[in-house]
């Protein structure tokens, strides 16, 4: 790494580590922001979706005569407006394909036609009057029954990589991974005890509460605006132009505020759709999803399957470790598999270990990145049976942890040799946490688990501008989801040296600034930190030089020292410095505005772990768990604002705790969702969680001038497993199903009993 | 959609018996709002309650009390005397939805919702409530328990109005109790709902009312159960009965909501739970 690397020593932070409000906050408490649905414009139609109402089926005809000759329906889209512009790229014709289905519905919800018309009443009524005839194919739904050798077949393209030799026909499995390093047969020998189990977990939302909704205006001269709810506008604008053949400078996409995403706002479902039918209509469409097609059809984690073998001798050495792992991507591949096999032994100094994950495609809608993205699956099977396995050699399971905890210099499963690391870090703090020590009543069980994630770098462009009055303009290209506008605003006022509330941040549309990779994989901070502090060392350079010419010296004798020039030398020594204010109030006669700028990859994403502790009492007559308390302790590297790095602590383990206790897609029989709604979609309500305990630890992470890591997504990884732990240890049964739900759970102490 | 607004039960309900389109009663707008919002119905003619001149009032009288149909939960849990009276009740009735839903939905909707899981329906059936029925042409009262004939249907006829629920002034030494199971603690559809109100003399049980709710197409009333805990203390064996006679009242379905074998268990286990609270509001010592 080719920074400077002298802040990660910093000690003395001056913003950096208070807690600031975000500048975005009164106006979402007031309803003031505007979300995805809140613009308008001038003659702007309503435009609604036509869905499969089948998991699987041949479209044979779609009759629009009818609905066209509506009053008021200005036009209707099939995958006919669409065409194929994508090439070779089989990514970008399968998100293609699943914006408008191509001759087959692969799953319930998957868009079939579209309709722009005045108002919503008349979109909807043009929605009924559009006749597709269907034929049904038969259908699949679960990860292991699309494996199968008597499955429907859902591509006939799809050939599973990653097997020798190469298969000859078409199978459900797009791809095999597999990794890992040593030799488990010699590990599992070397073993006293050995576990063997196998577990599923269902599929969930990220269940942001604001639905996908954009306002897409194309012209006929090939320019183009979108207004999105997004993660990500500049990559939403490369995929929308690729997909509709416009010219990337002249789509100008503007991301408004984002009402959650978790990285279900990574990838397109309307907005080419959106596009495509103003291009038609030549008048702007809006276009908002409502709650059953966010469920439907937008792209929730995969449904798994995994099997676990681990043995360790009788000191507690874990001696190998062999995972195999069946994520379904929905009805498109993904690598999905392939992350849960990267983060499953993360956590651990493993010296044989072996991860296989295959890929599969289901009819089901495409899967998205969710928080972590298949790591809580691998967790909640691994974790549970590093649980069992303590219990088998009889120790503590934060000891068994601890014992086989990956340190700074352990060749991690996924191939890197770690640099410093929390993971221990996080372990000994829970151990001395006054949360292990309190006492537990009647039908209650504590359980511990770990979590790992990645975290990543990547493209990054900002910019700093410095007005006349010495406030400050931060220019970003990374979609504020988690309240970064405010870390970055801490950052550069930490760099110049000026108090936060001078430094506006604001996020800016794809026409105004560089290309910027979304924010996802906990990037945000790491990578917009490290360009605003380049950005703000660059502006340092300029104001230097504009204090210079000001005293008529040469730039080599002024420094920049809490946020003004001072001259240095002998000969200068008695010149008064010059803050920012009044070089910037110079500016016009010095050389022009001041601004600073900065591009870069931001490599060297430190990674993010994680320790939880979760007290559940259980109902042993209903097998309903309510957790009673709950602590949070992960290694932020640097956390710039602390109230919103406790948020993320706290909103991750409040999903993954929803995904143990009572989240899960239902499916019927006849491969329909069951309960696209939040009714029967249970993510916890505010009642059903107790204050959620946080602890901040700082290893620094030395690729980052700040020493920051990702924090936004390790917290969903620990408490599937936290939450199994904890039931095990109240009830005496091991749940290797989620979500743990009620009657999962009253099964599972019922068969005990009736075992014993 | 036209909307209106009648000045008594007897104009809704000449407005309803004369409409030739879809026509649709509403009370606090809590299950029909959002039906309407999700295209689930299509009224032609949408009759407000609201403006009736007192059906927003709880009446105490010698007799015990009648709530007007638009009452909303929230003043029913308001409501000293009802809640002194028939806490189960009253607890079922605030049970539904969320504070915001409290302050608009009513026990009238909630009945002619017709929903299977009602949480107000098995709670009033224990209580003994009756439901005032107004028509074009004549009154009539009816027993909650019969206005409810399956899913979504219900024995009005067209242009009958519920006017008010009537609640007996409860004998002496009575408790009622509801308990529902969700898996949250709120913002849920009962999987099971299980009401029961107990008379006692010197401190057993004299006269009982078990109904369940979200067990079969509508709720049921158990006199089976009713006989397990009549002329006992609620021992153990009163308890078994009554547990095992709920689980064999159910006839339920198998839906995301719940299995069949977890509803049928966990009604007998609801059972004995609220057993134990109406004994002991009744005044019994357990
Ligand atoms: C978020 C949410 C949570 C909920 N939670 C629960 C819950 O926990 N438990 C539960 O049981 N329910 C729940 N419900 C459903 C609903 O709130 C209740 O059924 C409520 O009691 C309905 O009352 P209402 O006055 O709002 O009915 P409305 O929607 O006004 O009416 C319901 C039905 O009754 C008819 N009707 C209304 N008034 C009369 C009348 N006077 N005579 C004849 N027919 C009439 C209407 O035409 C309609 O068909 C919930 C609903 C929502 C939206």
């Amino acid at each position: 790494m080719g920074h400077d690397q002298k802040y990660v020593d910093k000690k003395n932070y001056e913003v950096v580590g208070t807690r600031f409000n975000r500048p975005d906050g009164i106006d979402k408490v007031t309803g003031k922001a505007r979300y995805g649905a809140d613009a308008s414009a001038p003659g702007q139609l309503v435009g609604r979706v036509l869905r499969s109402p089948h998991a699987h089926a041949s479209i044979l005809k779609i009759n629009v005569g009818k609905a066209e000759k509506l009053p008021g329906v200005k036009a209707i889209i099939t995958s006919a407006d669409l065409p194929d512009l994508t090439g070779q790229d089989q990514g970008l014709a399968d998100i293609l394909e699943n914006c408008m289905a191509r001759g087959r519905a692969l799953y319930d919800g998957h868009a079939v036609a579209a309709v722009a018309a005045v108002d919503e009443q008349t979109a909807a009524k043009a929605l009924k009057l559009i006749d597709v005839k269907y034929k049904k194919l038969p259908h699949v739904t679960d990860v292991d029954a699309a494996m199968c050798e008597s499955a429907p077949v859902i591509h006939d393209r799809i050939i599973t990589r990653g097997v020798e030799p190469k298969p000859t026909k078409p199978s459900n499995i797009a791809a095999r991974t597999q990794m890992g390093h040593g030799d488990v047969e010699a590990g599992f020998a070397e073993a006293d005890v050995v576990i063997e189990k196998s577990y599923k977990t269902e599929q969930t939302h990220q269940g942001y509460i604001e639905p996908h909704a954009c306002l897409a205006s194309v012209n006929p001269d090939g320019t183009a605006e979108l207004w999105v709810t997004t993660q990500g506008h500049f990559v939403f604008r490369n995929v929308c132009a690729s997909l509709l053949g416009l010219d990337i400078a002249k789509l100008k996409v503007t991301s408004s505020e984002i009402g959650g995403g978790f990285g279900g706002k990574t990838h397109v479902w309307v907005e080419p759709v959106a596009l495509a039918l103003s291009r038609k209509a030549n008048r702007p469409v809006k276009l908002v999803m409502g709650r059953d097609e966010v469920f439907r059809a937008t792209g929730p984690t995969s449904s798994t399957s995994i099997d676990v073998k681990m043995g360790a001798k009788k000191d507690g050495t874990i001696t190998a470790a062999v995972a195999e792992m069946r994520y379904q991507g929905g009805a498109f591949p993904g690598n999905w598999a392939m992350l849960g096999c990267m983060t499953a032994f993360a956590c651990y100094d493993i010296k044989n270990n072996q991860s296989i994950g295959w890929d599969v495609v289901v009819n089901r809608p495409k899967v998205a990145a969710y928080r972590a993205p298949s790591a809580p699956m691998a967790a909640f099977a691994v974790e549970s049976t590093i649980d069992e396995l303590a219990k088998e050699v009889g120790i503590a399971p934060i000891d068994m942890r601890l014992k086989n905890v990956a340190r700074e210099g352990t060749l991690a499963p996924y191939g890197p040799t770690y640099g410093p690391i929390g993971i221990e870090h996080t372990l000994k703090a829970v151990k001395d946490h006054p949360h292990m020590r309190a006492k537990l009543k009647k039908n209650q069980g504590r359980g511990v688990a770990c979590g790992f994630w990645f975290n990543i770098g990547g493209q990054t462009c900002t910019d700093l501008n410095i007005g006349v009055d010495g406030t400050v303009n931060l220019t970003l290209g990374t979609v504020d989801v988690g309240g970064s506008r405010s870390s970055m605003a801490m950052i550069a006022a930490e760099e110049l040296g000026i108090p936060y509330e001078q430094v506006r941040a604001n996020i800016a549309d794809t026409t105004s600034l560089g290309h910027n990779d979304m924010t996802e994989g906990s990037r945000g901070t790491f990578s917009s930190g490290m360009a605003t502090v380049f950005a703000a060392r660059d502006a340092i350079g300029v104001l230097k030089q504009r204090a210079a010419k000001m005293w008529g010296i040469t730039e080599e004798h002024v420094i920049w020292e809490n946020g003004q020039a001072i001259a240095t030398g002998d000969s200068h020594g008695n010149l008064p410095p010059l803050s920012l204010k009044e070089i910037a109030a110079k500016s016009g006669r010095t050389g022009g505005p001041i601004a600073g700028h900065n591009e870069v990859v931001a490599d060297g994403a430190g990674m993010g772990f994680a320790s939880h502790i979760c007290d559940v009492e259980v109902d042993p007559e209903t097998g309903r768990s309510t957790i009673i308390r709950y602590t949070v302790v992960q290694d932020a590297g640097k956390a710039i604002n602390p109230d919103y790095v406790e948020g993320q602590f706290q909103g991750g383990a409040t999903q993954g705790i929803g995904w143990a206790l009572n989240e899960e897609y239902i499916y019927g029989d006849d491969g329909r969702l069951q309960n696209p709604g939040f009714l029967d979609y249970r993510i916890p309500v505010c009642s059903d969680l107790p204050f959620i305990d946080t602890q901040i630890l700082e290893v620094p992470n030395p690729l980052h001038p700040y020493g920051i890591r990702g924090v936004g997504e390790t917290s969903i990884v620990p408490p599937l497993a936290a939450v199994g732990n904890a039931i095990a240890n109240a009830t005496g049964v091991r749940m290797s199903h989620a979500p743990m739900s009620p009657p999962r759970v009253l099964a599972a102490i019922d068969a005990l009993e009736y075992a014993s | 959609m036209r909307y209106a607004t009648p000045a008594s039960a007897k104009e809704a309900a000449g407005m309803l018996s004369k409409e030739r389109g879809a026509a649709f009663l509403l009370a606090g707008g809590t299950d029909l709002l959002v039906k309407l919002k999700m295209g689930m119905v299509e009224p032609d003619l949408v009759v407000d309650i609201k403006r009736i001149p007192k059906i927003d009032q709880i009446q105490t009288s010698a007799k015990g009390f009648v709530i007007g149909a638009a009452v909303s939960g929230s003043m029913i849990g308001q409501h000293k005397g009802l809640k002194a009276a028939w806490p189960g009740l009253v607890e079922a009735a605030n049970l539904i939805g969320s504070d915001q839903i409290q302050g608009r939905a009513t026990l009238v909707g909630n009945l002619c919702n017709a929903s299977p899981a009602a949480d107000s329906v098995p709670a009033m059936i224990a209580a003994g409530a009756k439901a005032i029925i107004v028509g074009p042409q004549k009154r009539r009262t009816v027993p909650v328990e019969k206005v409810v004939l399956g899913p979504g249907k219900t024995c009005l006829s067209k242009g009958e109005v519920i006017e008010a629920i009537s609640l007996p002034k409860p004998e002496a030494r009575t408790g009622d109790a509801y308990l529902r199971f969700i898996p949250r603690t709120e913002m849920d559809i009962a999987v099971v709902g299980v009401a029961i109100s107990l008379k006692l003399e010197r401190g057993v049980a004299k006269k009982a009312k078990v109904a369940l709710g979200a067990v079969a197409p509508t709720a049921v009333v158990v006199p089976g159960a009713a006989r397990a805990l009549v002329g006992s203390k609620l021992d153990e064996a009163a308890l078994e009965k009554l547990a095992a006679a709920c689980s064999a009242a159910c006839n339920p379905i198998d839906d995301k909501r719940g299995t069949v074998e977890y509803r049928t268990r966990v009604a007998g286990v609801l059972a004995k739970r609220a057993a134990k609270i109406a004994f002991q509001r009744a005044g019994g010592v357990l």
